[in-house]
């Protein structure tokens, strides 16, 4: 009957209202607020949201619409260890959607989720600019070039500790 | 005003400068479909995204074709609405709507009056190629109890988007997502019973697909009379009787009040009776209780809080609830009329039949969606069985009598049964914006200054304007009166007494525009605003051809106090008649 209960830290709210008031509270300046929110807190969950909603004096409904519109705000925390794949038009047609099944596959998750040990998440990306290694998949800071299918068990191992 | 000249196919006209393309071409009488654009100006409503880009139309000089909606005439310009270039482009573009859009539509509940499939049979739609491309989304279908949403008919107009947040400042819905996953729903996903939404249902009223509708009740009350061990009894709000016509091809504003007691009888209700009859019991407590408030004001008591505002709308409740909890003291605690129906019938009507509660069913008729979550609200249940059963709106009780094969015009008039089904005509204007706080105002009046009205109708208190000012001469005393339609405008009132501007001593709210006659059960209006006031006019009408005008003379209810309830306010009219009301709104808990 009523709406989600937020539970965040006192230092939390603190900051994020900190951050409104950077742009001045302004409604217009959401997109703003929210990427520097993002930037410090990693993703935007629920409780997140609601304050920024309540301090910019916009509706709840309408900063979930932003969060769900634009692809670079996620919802949930990024993996120990974030995977992107290039889905570029390059990647793509060397099989990127190929590779990309085997990780969702791997690893159980869909695009923008996190698994359940917090090791890793699963991102696309547009065009990193090494179309020459197609297809390319991104591990944290590590680049990995023409990657299959076959190869994704190898990636991997690399992680497990 | 500046004035252009510009030629729509073989029509060459003047229109003022900024007018677009698509009101210069109805000023021209000709028609361009649109889908997504909605303009209601005379309740602010001008919503124009472009987005579906059917109402696209060739203007010479241009490479591209314009969406008439949101292009603006320039002096000089030349426009056609129907070359072959136009037809076959529309026909693209429906193709491309239909192929994310389910195909059930021998059974969606917008079927014959959706905006979109009458579209399809306007553009002569005959086959949607690409469906195999198109991912259609596959949301959870969303059961709240009024309002059903069913996203993947979604076509994303944003329509209910904008009544929801600029009509009534609630801010329940936004678009989320993009692509063919975009939908339009409360945050993250809830469900619309969990957010703030009032259940005002405008945004039903407008939704061009089956993607919102009214979570339909017809069912449960074909099996209620078919029961044997069952009494059931119905109530008729004032709003309907101005509307239901308009289902049946009438044109709007016919009154249809005798023929509709007639259909009810004929679908064999055993006791058709009056929400008015309610409503003028609503006057006594209501207008009882300003009194009472009033004169404790004028005496200097520091205590009580004025205005008093109505509550006689289930949606506006919701919204002070969630929004303005701190004010929950100001509303008088006056149950809705159809509450207060309901409260009476399962105790001193069930008595009077030698009836049991649990086997009188109530209906009620009702222009309204909120009635609906009104009714299932454990404050009006006694052991668990609700004072009202269930609550049809206008449309369901046209779709019920068009099941029976009735055609309602060719009906006999009849009349309401009695006692709970006579009324004055102070009940009936409850249906118009302004009318409760006009009904009160004739009882108060006589109560206060003893004297008899020496003109019944308030003109002062009528009108369209979202929000309103008057004044009524109480035998010297000038009582300050506010009237708004639409919650946008209700805000605006409640910020003003939160923030110590307001100086009325009397509120008057509805939810809906024009009240309860523009309903969010009430026939699809199609974004004609002149329908709502033709409704308004009905409603004056029947008003006016009333015998007793005025609440407190109604016999029947000056019986009901005799034999049962005492007088306003008494310690049973507390128990029965009132209520009190919730903080709903959220809270950021800081852990
Ligand atoms: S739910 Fe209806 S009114 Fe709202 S955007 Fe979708 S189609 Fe339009
Ligand atoms: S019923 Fe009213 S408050 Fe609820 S979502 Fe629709 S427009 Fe908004
Ligand atoms: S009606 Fe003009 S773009 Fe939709």
């Amino acid at each position: 009957m009523s709406r989600i209960k937020v539970k965040l830290k006192e230092k939390d709210v603190l900051k994020l209202k900190e951050i409104c008031k950077e742009f001045n509270n302004e409604p217009g300046e959401l997109i703003n607020v929210l990427h520097r929110s993002q930037e410090h807190f990693g993703y935007l969950p629920a409780e997140i949201q609601e304050v920024v909603a309540q301090e910019l004096n916009i509706s709840l409904a309408k900063v979930y619409g932003v969060v769900t519109f634009y692809s670079f705000f996620t919802m949930v925390p990024k993996g120990k260890h974030p995977i992107s794949i290039c889905t570029g038009t390059a990647c793509y047609v060397r099989g990127a959607e190929n590779v990309l099944h085997e990780f969702k596959k791997q690893l159980k998750i869909e695009v923008g989720q996190t698994t359940g040990d917090g090791k890793f998440s699963l991102s696309c990306l547009r065009c990193v600019g090494a179309c020459g290694l197609a297809p390319v998949v991104m591990i944290g800071e590590k680049t990995y070039g023409r990657v299959s299918p076959d190869g994704v068990a190898d990636i991997l191992k690399e992680y497990a500790e | 005003m500046e004035k252009i000249k510009v030629k729509i196919d073989n029509h060459t006209l003047e229109v003022e400068k900024g007018t677009s393309i698509l009101n210069a071409a109805k000023a021209a009488g000709i028609y361009i479909p649109t889908l997504c654009h909605m303009e209601m100006k005379d309740i602010g409503i001008d919503h124009k995204p472009g987005g579906c880009r059917i109402c696209s139309v060739e203007v010479s000089g241009r490479r591209n074709l314009a969406p008439a909606c949101a292009t603006e005439t320039a002096d000089g310009m030349e426009v056609n609405t129907h070359s072959m270039r136009v037809i076959n482009a529309r026909r693209t573009i429906m193709e491309f709507i239909l192929s994310d859009h389910p195909k059930d539509c021998l059974i969606c509940p917008k079927s014959g009056d959706c905006d979109l499939q009458n579209m399809a049979i306007k553009l002569g739609i005959r086959q949607i190629p690409g469906q195999e491309f198109a991912a259609m989304s596959t949301y959870k279908t969303d059961e709240s109890p009024s309002i059903i949403r069913d996203l993947d008919k979604c076509i994303m107009c944003r329509r209910c988007e904008t009544m929801c947040n600029d009509l009534q400042t609630v801010g329940a819905l936004s678009a989320f997502n993009r692509g063919f996953m975009s939908a339009v729903g409360p945050a993250f996903q809830m469900d619309i019973e969990d957010s703030p939404c009032t259940f005002c249902g405008q945004c039903v009223a407008v939704c061009p697909t089956g993607a919102l509708t009214e979570h339909d009740h017809t069912r449960d009350v074909i099996n209620a009379l078919a029961n044997p061990k069952k009494t059931v009894i119905v109530q008729t709000a004032p709003a309907v009787r101005a509307a239901l016509g308009e289902e049946f091809g009438m044109p709007a504003g016919t009154l249809v009040t005798g023929q509709m007691v007639t259909a009810l009888r004929e679908l064999g209700f055993h006791y058709i009776f009056d929400t008015d009859f309610a409503a003028d019991l609503t006057i006594m407590e209501e207008g009882t209780e300003f009194l009472d408030r009033l004169t404790k004001f004028l005496n200097g008591d520091k205590e009580v809080k004025m205005p008093i505002l109505t509550s006689c709308c289930p949606a506006w409740v919701n919204f002070f609830e969630h929004n303005f909890p701190e004010m929950k003291d100001i509303p008088s605690t006056a149950r809705s009329p159809q509450q207060m129906f309901g409260s009476i019938a399962k105790t001193y009507f069930a008595d009077k039949i030698n009836v049991k509660r649990e086997d009188l069913v109530v209906v009620s008729i009702m222009p309204c969606l909120a009635k609906k979550y009104e009714a299932q609200r454990d404050e009006f249940k006694v052991n668990g069985n609700p004072d009202v059963d269930i609550v049809l709106s206008t449309r369901e009780l046209a779709r019920l009598i068009k099941q029976a094969n009735l055609n309602l015009a060719n009906l006999p008039e009849s009349d309401f049964d009695h006692p709970l089904g006579e009324s004055t005509g102070a009940a009936v204007i409850f249906g118009v914006t302004g009318g409760v706080i006009e009904a009160a105002t004739r009882t108060a009046y006589e109560i206060y200054t003893g004297k008899s009205l020496p003109r019944i109708s308030f003109d002062q208190l009528r009108g369209f304007e979202g929000i309103r000012a008057a004044s009524v001469d109480l035998n010297g005393f000038e009582l300050k009166i506010g009237i708004a339609h639409g919650l946008g405008n209700a805000r605006k009132l409640l910020e003003d007494i939160k923030a110590g501007r307001s100086e009325f001593h009397a509120i008057e709210i509805m939810s809906c525009p024009g009240g309860c006659i523009g309903g969010g059960g009430q026939p699809l209006h199609h974004n004609n605003t002149d329908i709502l006031k033709a409704r308004i006019q009905a409603i004056y009408s029947e008003d006016d051809k009333k015998v007793i005008r005025k609440s407190h003379e109604n016999p029947y209810i000056i019986k009901l106090y005799e034999e049962f309830l005492g007088k306003p306010l008494s310690h049973k009219s507390h128990e029965l008649l009132h209520t009190n009301y919730f903080d709903r709104s959220s809270k950021i808990e800081i852990s």
